[in-house]
């Protein structure tokens, strides 16, 4: 038996990986022996879509380096010293990426481990929120929805999570799960009105969620300048500090920031991959993904399913942003979301909007982040490049055709991404 | 045999819906309602139509406040009541519901100007510099959805365009030759999106909002390597001068708003116009539609329909990329980092609004640099209204716009969707 | 003009589309391209007009051995198309539909929309093919539509002009129309090649017939007095009974009544217009009429997948108007839309899992909303062997069925649950013979089990081999009622709008 096959208005690539679709099936099936095959391709496509991003990447770094620059002035009366300075520019700067993102060697060697482990610390911390967005980013890709409202629903909901966490006094862990409720119904209530919009008068998804961004972004402007919400004695918008009794602890502490709230992330993951491999409601979810007219036809209530996957979608972004309003800031500022949200397309998008892929794309790009301001710290290659990784990464991913090409691979599968079908519904 | 065509039978046609004479009505007894009342009544508004030197001066409008305000408001009812006969003919409520939009922005100013000085012409002038980005950048996302391929890549297209602007000119030392340069950088951005949508068929959504990313991870990335390092080589550019158009820049109100600008604006005028012309009157523009609205039947006749899909998202990049010159050589010259802030998805809003005609989008973009203007002229003379309000306007609007109230928006026919050959 | 294919091989993945074909149309000849759904003749069309590259074989113009890289190939050398659907931009005029590709401009390449006016102007009058050119496509009814299409064809001097399926969305009269035109054409001394399925059209209308069967040509210069029966075993390859055995039965009580139904469309049109009808226990009723008269819309209303509907409609005791999809299939109505691959299948699901779309909230198939995949796959199994869906097993995707295979899919689905009514809508459309005779079978099956059934069908003679009673539409209304006994000629003329009086 398996699960129903990826629908194709999802992203038609993840057919090939199994994490939503534990189904066994008979090993000597011909779909079984495709799906394998199609599978080991993707693989390496994945792989060499990051050896070509991080092949871009290293020119960028290179050819900005200012001692690289320098060298070329004599680049020929000495021309080793740039080949030199192109490798010294483009090692250090993915070597302090990398550590920055895994493991601090020096500091191993001192025998610092607290020390040595914080960029993994940092890793997880980073990716906590990342990958509860991921998820609200993907939750509506299955129900054939392109959620770019994140962003917004994390700020709405940061609004809710901090009111019950600096306005109210409730025992220890109780409080945390309240404000954690609080944020969860806030984002579901900003991310519903777009299902509800699309299911009563078809407004595409793609315009409401980037307009509903800003509006919920000047809204928390807002309250932030108001009495009920402002820290006293502050004219700067932000927020009062949390009761201690609504924050995540820390798991290690001793200068590691890595809270309670990554297992609340994870924890997310499996919930979510239970009830979209599980329950009718992820059946229904992938019906309408896959086909929301023969959805229709069968009887479903195409809109109610719509309005049912950006409630989800809302609630993780609820509980992404509790994780720096409970967990590392403690405090709602209007910077609270960052750029989670757009990120989390990236990582919905790397992810093939499965659950499990999106915990692996989380971890990816957050470690990414982490290491990218270590990387900044210590040689000063900007932090930008990160992002500029980040993006070439999906495109080649989003274009296996193009990858193959670059790398003389066979293989004519014409798979691609596809989500969105033009503004008509 | 006959020779005449069928007649088809005229189906029978049920009542027109009633729900749009019922918003405009309600919305105006209601905004009407609450500016009058909360106008004070011994106060008195005073509107500025002069705006510099020009030849004939117009004197500044002293009201009263609440008669003001009431005055306006009636007119807006008026307008209101207008669309409910034009309804019941299922004619265009386009006239009426402006006219409804202005009267109830005269009614609110007349509120919220009340005991101050308020500045039509330069309210009018600031909207139509704020609105010149939205309006390159709707003319981008026209001329790339007309023929087809969906544009959310207008942000960064402008991005690149202020960036390489910024640097050309500042290089170079002259603003002209920054101003060639934008657009080439939003062409460049336009080719990425042109070559994964049409050559490997890339969700065009993802493509544009990943695309995005690039531009802001690029612009950043160089930004801080080399524009910080050596701002007066990299980020000094000058800032292009304005041109007053002998005897158009005396008109009184309009000639300061619309012919005392800088080239950019003259360019915005040429581009609007160009494009509305030759997307509806040329053979160019009738293939650009035919790719856009049935490539099948576009393919039939021996149309290369990516080819010229491929083309339109490069040319609507270059226009993207000249809209964001405005951003640094049009008006503060240096480029900062992320600084179009969202104005391409203002300018993605301002299509769809306009209904992906090159007038509309121009009329929605005005629309829209209005609102974000009127939110700055108020912050400066002190508004009831909390500025982040204000700030919503253009977003709201949008989204009434699309849920319908403000009529029925069609997507040209195969926007968004590949078209592969079998 | 003379236009050879010599030795024409297409194949798609392992599926040989065309497999050595080789036919000649000669001018001043209406050349008929005989075979059933998906024997390959829109694949050879689509070849010979350069929208796909053939594997092998070549195209041979008046002699000369051409290749056709594009359409505009095929346009240069001669040869005009009209398609199954309509090559027309819908928001354009017929004026910009026609000049479209082969636009007159004048400087800076500004159109010169009034000749391609005075262009069509001009061929129709020659043809005698009256269309206005500067109404909007979308705005005309498909047969004038079709008109566009060949005058489109004409005004680019197209000497050869292939027509595929012509007939498909024309009345009877229309198509007499059609035809007439057709052989006006020939007697300018055109090359017509007219692709069709229908028997009677081609013994009315062919000089001369080839006929293909599986990718293959299976009989040359078969002459148009070729008998029905003869030329039907040609195209399908064995014997075909073209009566359905339909054994007569007592019809019981009405199991859904109708009363005013209307449905309107977003412009506010109505597209179906007050209408009124009963369905009995037992009885089949087919609703005739041309595509395009509101039968879609109809059924969408009975199975409330039409937001815009009024009027009252009663399913037994219980009425129905105003529930949702999911009330009205729970009340025991089947439902088998009219295009399957749309709206029936979710195409990459498996087969056993399209089986349980509408029952998946449903005990056994899952309680309180966790699934049981097991029983679903096994109840996936037994349905494809009941139903005799050609597939390995029950886990592949839908989408990789034969488009008959889908149906039989999409029937067991409907059919497996207990029916008081089944609702086919174009339930053979596209299908091969083998696959009617089985979804015939099927429907008359449910009718002797006491189900009320409807079909909706623009097949004459399908009508006449399944209706017990037959409802004509027109522009959205009833046109009449009549019994199958009612001749050709006369339920033609139902659909084309003279009403029974």
């Amino acid at each position: 038996m398996s699960e129903p096959s990826t629908p194709s208005t999802g992203l038609s690539g993840s057919k090939t990986e199994d994490t939503l679709h534990p189904g066994t099936e008979p090993p000597d099936s011909l779909t079984g022996e495709l799906r394998r095959r199609v599978l080991s391709i993707n693989l390496a496509v994945t792989l060499l879509a990051f050896v070509l991003a991080l092949a871009i990447g290293a020119v960028l770094i290179a050819a900005s380096a200012p001692s690289v620059i320098e060298s070329l002035g004599y680049f020929f009366a000495r021309p080793f010293d740039t080949f030199a300075a192109v490798f010294n520019s483009v090692y250090s700067a993915y070597s302090a990426l990398f550590q920055g993102a895994l493991l601090d060697v020096n500091e191993l060697r001192e025998g610092d481990v607290s020390a040595a482990f914080y960029p993994l610390s940092e890793t997880f911390t980073v990716s906590a929120p990342l990958i509860l967005a991921g998820l609200a980013v993907a939750i509506p890709f299955r129900a054939g929805l392109f959620n770019i409202g994140a962003q917004g629903q994390m700020a709405f909901a940061a609004i809710g999570g901090g009111l019950v966490g600096f306005g109210l006094s409730l025992p220890a862990g109780v409080h945390l799960l309240a404000s954690l409720a609080a944020a969860m119904v806030f984002g579901a209530l900003w991310a519903g009105l777009v299902g509800l919009l699309k299911a009563k008068t078809g407004a595409h998804e793609v315009i409401t969620t980037i307009m509903l961004n800003y509006i919920a972004i000047y809204l928390l402007g807002w309250v932030l300048n108001q009495d009920w919400f402002q820290r006293e004695g502050r004219n700067d918008p932000i927020s009062p500090i949390l009761n201690e009794s609504a924050t995540f602890p820390l798991i290690f502490g001793g200068g590691l920031r890595i809270h309670f709230g990554i297992l609340f992330s994870i924890g997310a993951v499996i919930v979510v991959w239970w009830m979209m491999t599980k329950t009718t409601t992820g059946f229904r979810i992938q019906t309408v993904g896959a086909n929301a007219a023969a959805a229709r036809t069968a009887g479903m209530n195409v809109g109610r399913i719509w309005i049912v996957a950006m409630l989800w979608a809302g609630a993780m972004a609820g509980l992404a942003v509790s994780m720096n309003v409970n967990g590392t800031d403690k405090v709602v500022t209007a910077g609270i979301v960052g750029n989670i949200g757009f990120d989390a397309i990236t990582v919905a998008l790397l992810g093939r909007g499965s659950p499990f892929g999106v915990l692996a794309a989380g971890l990816l790009i957050g470690g990414l982040r982490a290491g990218g301001l270590a990387m900044q710290a210590s040689t000063g290659t900007p932090i930008d490049i990160v992002l500029v990784l980040q993006a070439l990464i999906v495109l080649f991913i989003a274009a296996p055709a193009l990858v193959r090409a670059v790398f003389r691979l066979r293989g004519k599968t014409a798979d691609s991404l596809t989500i969105a079908k033009g503004w008509g519904s | 045999m006959t020779l005449t065509a069928p007649v088809v039978p005229q189906a029978r046609i049920a009542p027109p819906s009633l729900t749009r004479p019922i918003i405009m009505t309600a919305s105006a007894l209601v905004l009407g309602a609450i500016f009058i009342l909360l106008s004070p009544m011994d106060a008195e508004t005073t509107f500025i139509f002069n705006l510099g030197d020009t030849f004939i001066s117009i004197p500044d409008w002293i009201v009263p406040s609440r008669t003001a305000a009431t005055g306006f408001a009636i007119a807006a009812l008026v307008c209101a009541a207008i669309a409910w006969p034009i309804n019941a003919r299922r004619g265009s409520l386009f006239l009426p519901a402006f006219g409804l939009g202005v009267f109830l922005v005269m009614s609110f100013l007349a509120w919220v100007g009340a005991d101050s000085l308020l500045p039509i012409t330069g309210l009018l002038q600031g909207s139509l510099l704020l609105a010149v980005p939205l309006i390159f950048g709707a003319m981008a996302g026209v001329l790339s959805e007309r023929a087809g391929v969906i544009n959310i890549n207008i942000e960064g297209q402008l991005l690149v365009g202020a960036f390489l602007g910024a640097v050309v000119a500042s290089l170079l030392n002259n603003a002209y030759l920054g101003l060639v340069a934008a657009p080439v950088a939003g062409a460049l951005l336009g080719l990425l999106l042109a070559v994964f949508a049409t050559r490997y068929f890339v969700d065009q959504v993802v493509v544009g909002v990943v695309l995005n990313v690039l531009a802001v991870g690029l612009t950043g990335f160089l930004y801080s390597r080399f524009l910080t390092e050596d701002p007066d080589l990299w980020n000094n550019p000058e800032v292009l001068p304005t041109i007053a158009i002998p005897v158009l820049s005396d008109i009184p109100i309009l000639g300061p708003i619309l012919f005392d600008q800088n080239v950019i604006v003259y360019l915005m005028y040429v581009v609007v116009t160009v494009v509305q012309i030759a997307l509806f009157k040329t053979r160019w523009g009738l293939r650009l539609r035919s790719v856009g609205e049935y490539p099948e039947a576009a393919d039939s006749v021996g149309i290369e329909v990516n080819r010229t899909r491929f083309r339109a998202v490069i040319l609507a990049g270059a226009v993207a990329g000249l809209g964001g010159a405005f951003f640094t050589l049009g008006s503060v010259g240096a480029f900062g980092r992320e600084m179009t802030a969202g104005n391409g998805f203002i300018a993605l809003a301002a299509v769809i609004f306009g209904r992906w005609n090159p007038i509309g989008a121009l009329a929605a973009a005005l629309l829209f640099g209005f609102a974000d203007n009127l939110q700055n002229v108020l912050s400066i003379i002190g508004s009831p209204i909390p500025s982040q309000f204000l700030l919503m306007l253009p977003y709201v609007v949008t989204i009434l716009a699309v849920v319908g109230l403000v009529g029925r928006v069609r997507a040209p026919g195969a926007d968004g969707i590949p078209f592969r050959k079998s | 003009m003379q236009l050879q294919l010599r030795g024409i091989t297409k194949r798609f993945g392992d599926l040989v589309a065309n497999d050595d074909i080789s036919v000649t149309f000669e001018p001043g000849q209406i050349h008929a391209l005989l075979g059933e759904n998906g024997a390959g003749k829109s694949t050879l069309m689509n070849v010979l007009y350069g929208l796909l590259q053939p594997d092998a074989g070549q195209i041979v113009v008046d002699g000369e051995p051409l290749v056709f890289h594009s359409p505009a190939g095929a346009i240069a050398a001669g040869i005009g198309m009209v398609h199954q659907h309509f090559m027309l931009v819908p928001v354009f005029t017929v004026a910009e539909n026609v000049e479209l590709g082969a636009e007159s401009v004048g400087p800076f390449g500004f159109l010169k929309t009034a000749d391609a006016a005075r262009a069509v102007e001009r061929v129709s009058a020659e043809y005698r093919l009256a269309v206005d050119p500067n109404a909007v496509v979308e705005d005309l009814p498909v047969g004038i539509q079709q008109r566009v299409e060949i005058v489109k064809a004409l005004t680019r001097e197209a000497q050869c002009v292939i027509l595929d399926e012509p007939t498909a969305v024309l009345t009877p009269q229309e198509t007499d129309e059609l035809l007439s035109i057709v052989r006006g054409l020939r007697d300018a001394g055109k090359t017509i090649v007219l692709i069709t399925h229908k028997l009677r059209e081609v013994r009315e209308a062919a000089d001369v017939i080839t006929v293909i069967r599986r990718g293959r040509v299976v009989a040359e210069s078969v002459s148009p007095q070729t008998s029905e029966v003869e030329l039907a075993s040609l195209m399908v390859g064995r014997e075909v009974s073209l009566v359905v055995d339909k054994p007569s039965l007592e019809v019981g009580e009405p199991v859904l009544r109708v009363n005013q139904l209307s449905v309107y469309d977003t412009l506010d049109r109505a597209i179906v217009d007050d209408v009124s009808f009963d369905v009995r226990a037992g009885e089949v009723l087919c609703i005739a009429g041309v595509q395009g008269n509101g039968q879609s819309e109809l059924v969408e209303a009975l199975v409330g997948l039409h937001d815009r509907s009024e009027g009252r409609i009663d399913l037994g005791e219980k009425r129905i108007d105003g529930l949702s999809t999911k009330g009205i299939l729970d009340l025991g109505v089947g439902y088998v839309p009219e295009d399957r691959e749309h709206d029936g299948l979710v195409g990459s699901f498996s087969l056993a899992h399209n089986m349980v779309l509408d029952t998946i909230g449903e005990s056994p198939w899952s309680r309180r909303g966790v699934i049981n995949y097991g029983l679903i796959n096994e109840n996936g199994q037994n349905l494809i062997e009941q139903y005799d869906v050609r597939a390995t097993n029950a886990q592949v995707a839908a989408s990789t069925l034969s488009g008959g295979n889908k149906q039989k899919v999409v029937l067991a689905r409907e059919m497996s649950r207990s029916l008081r009514l089944l609702i086919a809508s174009q339930p053979t459309r596209g299908l091969d013979v083998g696959s009617i005779e089985f979804v015939h079978r099927q429907i008359i099956q449910a009718r002797q089990s006491g189900v009320g059934v409807i079909v909706v069908s623009t097949e004459l003679d399908e009508v006449y081999a399944l209706a017990d009673r037959i409802l004509v539409m027109y522009a959205g209304r009833i046109a009449g009622v009549v019994t199958p006994d009612v001749g050709r000629d006369d339920l033609g003329l139902l659909m084309a709008g003279a009403t029974t009086s």
